[in-house]
């Protein structure tokens, strides 16, 4: 099955696609879960848009690739070492802290992508670019008032932050490194270049940091990365047994 | 039988198409048409075949494809069974494209309609919140934001300081 497999703009959106499902899957573990009602209706609110977004990708991605594949295939059928997301978004969600950050993280990084993409040459991923940014912007604004508020709060609050900072910041990076599949579309103009993303994703970063009174974390140390390679770590697998279970265990049934 | 239900065996027009898309309402707010929404993007007809574009109002709105049913059922009952429903992201659905008919008939039902204006891309202003949003039940405009995420993806969470009833709040997007 995987003739266009080398085509980078396949791949490209392929680990677009793996990257808003995955984290969407997460954030809908948290429903029922929620430390308050409006803040479970916050995160399945957040899954949903990046489940469209999704949606959005693997649609492209199967017509591109022409082979008759659906994005129910390219989402139910491909296992983990075939998904490309980053490592970040497929961290367990462990307590609201550790979400809000990995969330904070994601957003900073997918709002400001978004911006760029829209003046993607692609008409097609910058028509997915300008729906999605409108959305992304009220999940950035929600992460970073809620990294604020668990900061400049309780001790309590300032504990766990500081513990899924120090877990997760590490992971950030990768968001930022081109793959083969991303620099080859960058030297064409349809990705923006990531460094010229970095400042202002920075600046809002610094910004935020400062109003949690949280100082910057410091030290580059291990980086975690690999994932948009296929390079996961033991999480992903799991979290693809609960989201494929279905169509793996009756493939090709109809809702 | 009934003779709706057979093709009909002129084509139609445009205009009679616009006005059966009319009837069919969104399904989450059932009081809206999907006209009221600005979701129609155009309405084409070639011979028997009628294409609609339609475009979603969020990325993830799980009502797009009842929406697309609803537009078949409704143009197969009027004996039009040739229907091609497409999906289109750009140019991005916003309020602004919301009729008045529709922020009137919001209002009437309990949902407080999206200020003009005060559409997104202000991702970086935290803290702050839409401008005056007017109390659906007794019209005060001391009302707080509760949550930016509500009941279904196109709404907030806001409650009135006057009355002290919480409301829905078609957040401007």
């Amino acid at each position: 099955m995987a003739s266009s497999h080398s085509h980078p703009l396949f791949d490209y959106l392929l680990q677009a696609a793996d990257t808003s499902l995955v984290l969407g899957h997460r954030l809908s573990e948290w429903c029922g879960h929620g430390p308050v009602l409006e803040q479970d209706l916050a995160l399945a609110n957040i899954a949903l848009d990046l489940l469209g977004e999704a949606r959005s990708y693997y649609q492209y991605a199967a017509e591109l690739e022409g082979l008759g594949r659906t994005e129910d295939d390219l989402a139910y059928l491909r296992s983990a070492v075939e998904y490309r997301n980053p490592l970040l978004v497929e961290q367990p969600n462990g307590d609201f802290a550790h979400t809000v950050v990995r969330q904070f993280l994601f957003d900073n990084y997918h709002y400001h992508l978004l911006k760029a993409l829209q003046a993607s040459p692609d008409a097609t991923l910058a028509a997915i670019a300008e729906k999605a940014v409108k959305e992304a912007a009220y999940h950035l604004k929600w992460s970073s008032e809620w990294l604020i508020r668990l900061g400049d709060g309780t001790d309590e609050s300032r504990r766990r932050l500081d513990k899924a900072i120090a877990t997760l910041w590490r992971y950030q990076d990768e968001l930022l490194a081109p793959t083969p599949a991303e620099a080859a579309l960058q030297a064409l103009g349809v990705l923006p270049a990531y460094h010229d993303l970095q400042p202002t994703m920075q600046a809002h970063a610094a910004h935020v940091l400062a109003e949690a009174t949280v100082p910057a974390p410091t030290g580059p140390g291990y980086q975690g990365a690999g994932g948009k390679l296929g390079r996961h770590s033991e999480h992903l697998g799991y979290l693809l047994a609960e989201l494929q279970y279905l169509q793996r265990t009756y493939p090709g049934l109809q809702w | 039988m009934n003779e709706s239900l057979t093709a009909s065996r002129q084509p139609p027009t445009t205009k009679k198409i616009w006005a059966l898309l009319e009837e069919v309402l969104d399904p989450e707010v059932p009081v809206l048409s999907i006209l009221d929404l600005g979701i129609v993007r155009d309405v084409r007809v070639d011979g028997a075949r009628i294409t609609v574009t339609i475009t979603p109002t969020y990325s993830g709105c799980p009502a797009m494809s009842a929406i697309g049913t609803d537009i078949r059922l409704r143009l197969l009952a009027e004996g039009y069974p040739d229907v091609v429903i497409k999906n289109q992201l750009s140019p991005a659905w916003t309020t602004d494209w919301l009729s008045e008919a529709g922020r009137r008939k919001l209002v009437e039902y309990g949902i407080a309609a999206p200020v003009p204006g005060t559409a997104t891309g202000h991702a970086l202003k935290l803290f702050g919140q839409d401008t005056a949003v007017r109390c659906p039940l007794c019209q005060s405009e001391n009302t707080r934001l509760i949550n930016q995420f509500g009941s279904t993806a196109c709404k907030a969470l806001y409650q009135c300081q006057d009355c002290r009833e919480p409301f829905d709040y078609f957040k401007c997007h």
